[in-house]
């Protein structure tokens, strides 16, 4: 999990999106337990109280549970709902940037069409 | 569970190094107190733990004036940017020292950080190095445990390997012992992912009093060609602006509406560190 905490976005949200990321790559996997509250603050210099928010993102959605005194597993079914909830969002999160900055760069639609097609041939790219 | 300060004032011959400060403290938060040099947050500390007195308002520690009593003062330990200990102690001789007024202060817990810091506890204060004695200074505030703990400055000559040390050691005694941390600085981006409160102090009054996250989510940072920039911001609350070339960023304070915002201009949030520059100039 990699952060960049001189973002837009708060930090809070990047932490939750941090683990979403985690389990949807498989590095968590369902029940399956996730760093405690202090390892992740500890991680990453945050506040815990930063990183429980965060983590309650997560919880409130269902896609993390707590033991009492055990810690923190991913939910049975999170790779799915978080796949959905991704979808959902893909366009505006990616889509519309790419045509923003596609008609600033003047790309054409063709073009950017062909670009898609090469994205999805070229496997071994980093 | 809170320090008070209420109305506190104080004066040095003829400047005026607080003016009418009223803050509070709460239980097992960690404050950031921001200022520039001067602007009177080691004057505030020492106010707070009797180095010195107000000379109007009051300290209030769990309910109880603080001004000579023990009791209170027991409560807190302020690590000071200046050394008040004896030079020709040895550390563990300091360590005990600070043992005998600090009933909880946990010897082993010192003795295990001052080998990780690499710091010979054998050695006299006198002997060592700015950042030396800065970490001295930091395992002790580390070990103290008492319910609240004041750093002034605390990375003060810490190069960048233990100054992550110290931040990583500070969140994780603070989640296993949660107590009231208030970090005096000026270093600002260095601290702004550990603290959960922001005060911000300018020439003796505070100015900002809120939680980190909504202090930034009330402002964005706008960028773009100059031109761009100038014609969107007319109508904003700019709190300042930087230039490279033909280049602008302008500080807005307010609410952000992505729809109206230009393709051309970009948008980020705004970071501690230049709000508190925007802030505090002049």
């Amino acid at each position: 999990m990699q952060m960049n905490f001189n973002e837009e976005r708060p930090i809070y949200i990047q932490i939750s999106e941090g683990i979403e990321d985690a389990i949807l790559s498989g590095a968590f996997q369902e029940e399956s337990q996730i760093p405690s509250i202090t390892e992740l603050s500890v991680n990453y210099r945050i506040n815990p109280a930063t990183a429980l928010k965060g983590i309650n993102i997560l919880v409130d959605e269902g896609n993390i549970y707590k033991k009492r005194g055990v810690g923190m597993f991913v939910a049975e079914g999170a790779v799915e709902r978080l796949t959905f909830k991704r979808r959902e969002k893909f366009y505006g999160n990616y889509i519309r940037n790419l045509v923003d900055e596609a008609k600033r760069l003047e790309i054409t639609k063709d073009e950017i069409k062909t670009m898609i097609e090469r994205g999805f041939e070229d496997e071994h790219r980093d | 569970m809170s320090i008070e300060i209420k109305d506190v004032s104080k004066n040095f011959s003829t400047t005026q190094a607080l003016s009418r400060v009223n803050l509070t403290f709460d239980n097992n938060k960690i404050y950031g107190l921001l200022g520039r040099n001067g602007a009177g947050k080691t004057t505030l500390l020492n106010i707070i733990t009797n180095r010195i007195f107000a000379d109007e308002g009051e300290v209030i520690v769990d309910g109880i004036p603080s001004k000579e009593n023990d009791q209170a003062l027991q409560k807190i330990y302020m690590m000071s940017e200046k050394n008040y200990y004896p030079t020709n102690m040895k550390i563990k001789e300091i360590f005990a020292w600070t043992k005998n007024f600090y009933q909880d202060f946990d010897m082993d817990y010192a003795k295990k950080l001052a080998d990780l810091f690499d710091l010979n506890i054998n050695k006299n204060v006198k002997s060592l190095s700015t950042g030396y004695t800065s970490i001295f200074k930091v395992i002790i505030a580390l070990s103290v445990n008492t319910p609240y703990v004041l750093l002034d400055e605390p990375v003060l000559g810490l190069d960048a390997n233990h100054r992550d040390i110290f931040y990583k050691l500070l969140i994780e005694k603070y989640s296993n012992f949660p107590c009231t941390i208030v970090i005096s600085t000026h270093l600002i981006e260095e601290v702004s992912t550990v603290i959960e409160d922001v005060i911000i102090i300018r020439k003796g009054t505070i100015i900002k009093n809120q939680s980190r996250e909504e202090l930034l989510s009330q402002g964005y940072t706008i960028s773009g060609k100059a031109s761009s920039v100038d014609s969107f911001i007319v109508d904003k609350n700019v709190i300042g602006t930087e230039t490279i070339g033909g280049l602008k960023s302008a500080f807005i304070l307010g609410s952000i509406n992505k729809e109206t915002i230009p393709t051309d201009l970009e948008v980020t949030k705004l970071d501690l560190q230049k709000l508190f520059v925007q802030l505090t100039n002049a």
